[in-house]
């Protein structure tokens, strides 16, 4: 791997907010570490997939990386530029080759834009296409690559259904023809049966027109889905990477393990089978999280030693990069969950049926 | 006999200067007691309304006409009164929302929200209430309860507002419980936790649940008996394996097909459905999912399919359903003239056992000879058991 193979190098990146409070005098009470410590690189031409729930980080963490969020410390370089430390003319230019897709196209949708003005933004402000002409022919190009009609250029984003909404916002990001787009649960607000032919639509954007992706979302089957490198996070920092089929056949850490087994499948058979980690209490504070592994409050293999008292880092264990000082010892079935903070759900008459589903050789593993 | 039995139920709101709309139109679907039904669909497809309906909630206002039946132990629903429909709500019918923060009072604490359902339908009052809310809590798996009884809504996360919603709902040991949405606005995690604890009290009480979602990976864990919805009507019903395994109507395999899966491979192409839930035909001129339907046939278009019986109480309106997997169909399928004759034939059959749950292995042999009428995705087998 060389370096012009990565496009995006993330490295220690932190993104805290202050907690104000008082009348007077704003006075810092603490942060909000809601991205503390993430590394991370997105190769050219690939899908970075970040997966965690509400609260973890993750948007922050695709928000910073195209500085819309200023880090707090850390560096972003883009296709070998220092993002951090560019002067905001500077930076302005390379937003052209970086853009994002929000979550709700409704919101993030000017109702008093028609589409034709929506796209034409983008491209009056870098300068892109001369005059007037030759913008149209951008934007006519671009509403075909997202399967737009012509005459939705006239027309206003309330005339739309919300597959074609997510498809302007899409239009929108690529008119100015970027390398990496930023898709913030590109789906997520959108039925399933429009979802599915959203994710197609990027999958093919992508084939068509070498794009890097880094899509961010909470559902762990579209992630799974269109990603070739998957990331993990919990309460601000990431504790696991791993090729998509990897992370899926193998999850390494306890926080994986319990979010693969939390997700619904559709097809009972593998529902009736397969054994549940249910992981107990909520998420903590990310305003003060805890010390140590920030799992260890809710991990069912957490242990007396190590777990409390030292962060785990990110090290490599196959093809996988885990933050769990226990990793392997769980793989190998040498430590086994205790109920104390989570009970482990068997379905009655499982018997010895988790051969067929389970990974070669985990005990404590599932689908 | 059924503990809910909801027939031909239809809701339309009419608005002056603006079209009628049908967001219920001729919903049937039976609950036993005990059971775990699942109603899915798409937004808009009429799966909230259906249970507004069914408890009373649809705001009243002109233009709002409810129509059919909605038997629960012998009462119609649809024609009690305020006054005993409040009786019913509550204690013997209770309900769970999707959005547990706008469902809960933000200004009252956790505990009187509790009490007041106790108070109103048992006749606690004080300590006793109190003590009983504080067990329903536990109960819910919501720890420190005595405590909690105290907060406001606001101060419990997500997850908690929603065990204390289904505390609430539980309160008085309702015979039916409808959950609309009770997990979308969670995280995954929560979710399960959720789901599980919803299944454990079903299994301990008795109590018969009617699970509204979209997520067909929920249905695929809780229900026994799956209708799904398109466009106000129930087009398919089934147990649950039946569907996964062998789905009919080719809204249902469409939505199969389109799900991404966690237990799929990268790089499969996912088979969406073609347009969108506004490209709607009003069912009374034929097929609503006609415009979307890769195995439309020209009858599709017409008048409203019939709803087809076949066995173990399985059914689905459609002229020309998917046919069953493990029947492969023959090398006819690339002729046209061959696809038209057959079609012709299963659409005769299938009409012909429309009438009631008579002999329908022949129209299946039938139909399964019928050639796909478009790219149809072979449902997915990959989990035998």
């Amino acid at each position: 791997m060389t370096d012009s193979d990565i496009l995006v190098e993330v490295r220690d990146l932190k993104v805290h907010f202050p907690i104000k409070r008082g009348v007077l005098f704003d006075r810092t009470v603490g942060h909000v570490k809601a991205v503390d410590g993430v590394d991370l690189s997105i190769r050219r031409g690939q899908t970075y997939g970040l997966v965690g729930e509400s609260g973890c980080g993750k948007s922050t963490l695709g928000r910073a990386l195209l500085q819309l969020t200023p880090p707090t410390a850390g560096e972003v370089s883009f296709d070998g530029v220092e993002l951090t430390k560019l002067a905001s003319g500077k930076l302005r230019t390379m937003r052209r080759r970086m853009q994002m897709i929000f979550q709700d196209p409704m919101s993030s949708l000017d109702p008093r834009q028609n589409v034709e003005s929506i796209l034409t933004e983008g491209l009056q402000t870098h300068g892109i296409g001369g005059d007037r002409d030759g913008r149209r022919k951008i934007i006519a190009e671009t509403l075909d690559k997202v399967g737009l009609p012509r005459w939705a250029l006239s027309r206003y984003p309330h005339e739309f259904s919300g597959g074609q909404r997510q498809r302007i916002g899409i239009a929108r990001a690529l008119v100015l023809g970027p390398e990496l787009i930023v898709a913030d649960e590109p789906v997520s607000a959108l039925d399933v049966s429009i979802q599915a032919q959203v994710v197609n639509l990027l999958d093919e954007l992508q084939d068509n027109l070498g794009l890097t992706y880094l899509v961010i979302a909470h559902d762990l089957a579209v992630v799974r889905h269109i990603s070739d490198t998957v990331g993990v996070m919990y309460l601000g920092a990431l504790v696991e990477e791993a090729p998509s089929d990897r992370l899926y056949t193998e999850p390494l850490h306890p926080y994986t393990r319990a979010l693969m087994s939390a997700v619904p499948v559709p097809d009972p058979d593998v529902e009736d089978r397969r054994e549940r980690i249910l992981l107990a209490g909520d998420l903590p504070s990310p305003a003060n999280p805890p010390a140590g592994c920030r799992f260890h409050t809710r991990c069912p293999w957490a242990q007396p030693t190590r777990c409390a008292d030292e962060r785990p880092v990110l090290r490599e264990i196959g093809a996988s990069r885990v933050a769990c000082h226990w990793a392997e010892q769980i793989a190998s079935g040498e430590l086994r969950p205790h109920k104390v903070s989570a009970e482990i759900i068997r379905p009655a008459g499982e018997g010895e049926e988790p051969g067929v589903v389970s990974a070669p050789s985990e005990p404590g593993s599932f689908v | 006999m059924a503990l809910l039995e909801v027939d031909d139920l239809s809701v339309t709101f009419a608005r002056r200067g603006q079209r009628t709309v049908r967001a219920v139109d001729g919903v049937s679907f039976s609950v036993d007691a005990g059971d775990v039904v699942g109603l899915v669909g798409e937004s808009g497809c009429g799966k909230s309304v259906t249970s507004l309906a069914i408890m009373g909630l649809l705001p009243k206002q002109p233009g709002l006409r409810v129509g059919g039946k909605a038997m629960f132990d012998g009462t119609d629903l649809l024609q009690l009164d305020d006054r005993s429909r409040r009786d019913i709500r509550g204690r013997d019918i209770a309900m769970i929302f999707q959005d547990p923060l706008s469902s809960l009072n933000p200004v009252v604490p956790i505990g009187l929200q509790v009490t007041e359902v106790l108070t109103r339908h048992r006749g606690m009052k004080g300590d006793a209430a109190a003590k009983e809310a504080a067990e329903l809590l536990d109960r819910v798996g919501i720890p420190d309860p005595k405590r909690r009884l105290k907060e406001y809504p606001h101060q419990l996360s997500g997850g908690m507002r929603q065990r204390a919603l289904i505390a609430m709902a539980v309160a008085c040991q309702p015979r039916l419980l409808i959950a609309d949405e009770p997990t979308t606005a969670l995280d995954v995690t929560i979710q399960a936790q959720i789901l599980e604890l919803l299944k454990d009290l079903v299994r301990g009480s008795g109590t018969a649940l009617v699970m509204i979602t979209h997520d067909l990976g929920v249905v695929a864990g809780m229900c026994d008996t799956v209708n799904v919805l398109y466009g106000g009507r129930v087009v398919e019903t089934a147990r649950r394996r039946p569907l996964f395994r062998e789905p009919r109507h080719p809204y249902t395999v469409g939505l199969l097909a389109s799900v991404p899966r966690l237990d799929a491979g990268r790089g499969e192409r996912l088979n969406p459905i073609p347009g969108s839930v506004r490209d709607l035909l009003p069912w009374p001129e034929g097929c609503a999912f006609a415009p979307r339907c890769t195995r439309r046939v020209d009858a599709c278009v017409g008048e409203p399919p019939d709803l087809v019986l076949t066995h173990d109480g399985r059914s689905y309106r459609c002229i020309n359903p998917a046919p069953l997997p493990g029947i492969v169909p023959t090398t006819a399928a690339a002729s046209p003239t061959a696809a038209a004759s057959s079609i012709a034939a299963a659409e005769s059959a299938d009409t012909a056992d429309g009438d009631g749950p008579a002999p329908v292995i022949g129209a299946e042999a039938l139909d399964a000879g019928t050639p796909a009428g478009g790219p149809v995705p072979a449902p997915r087998e990959e989990e035998k058991s």
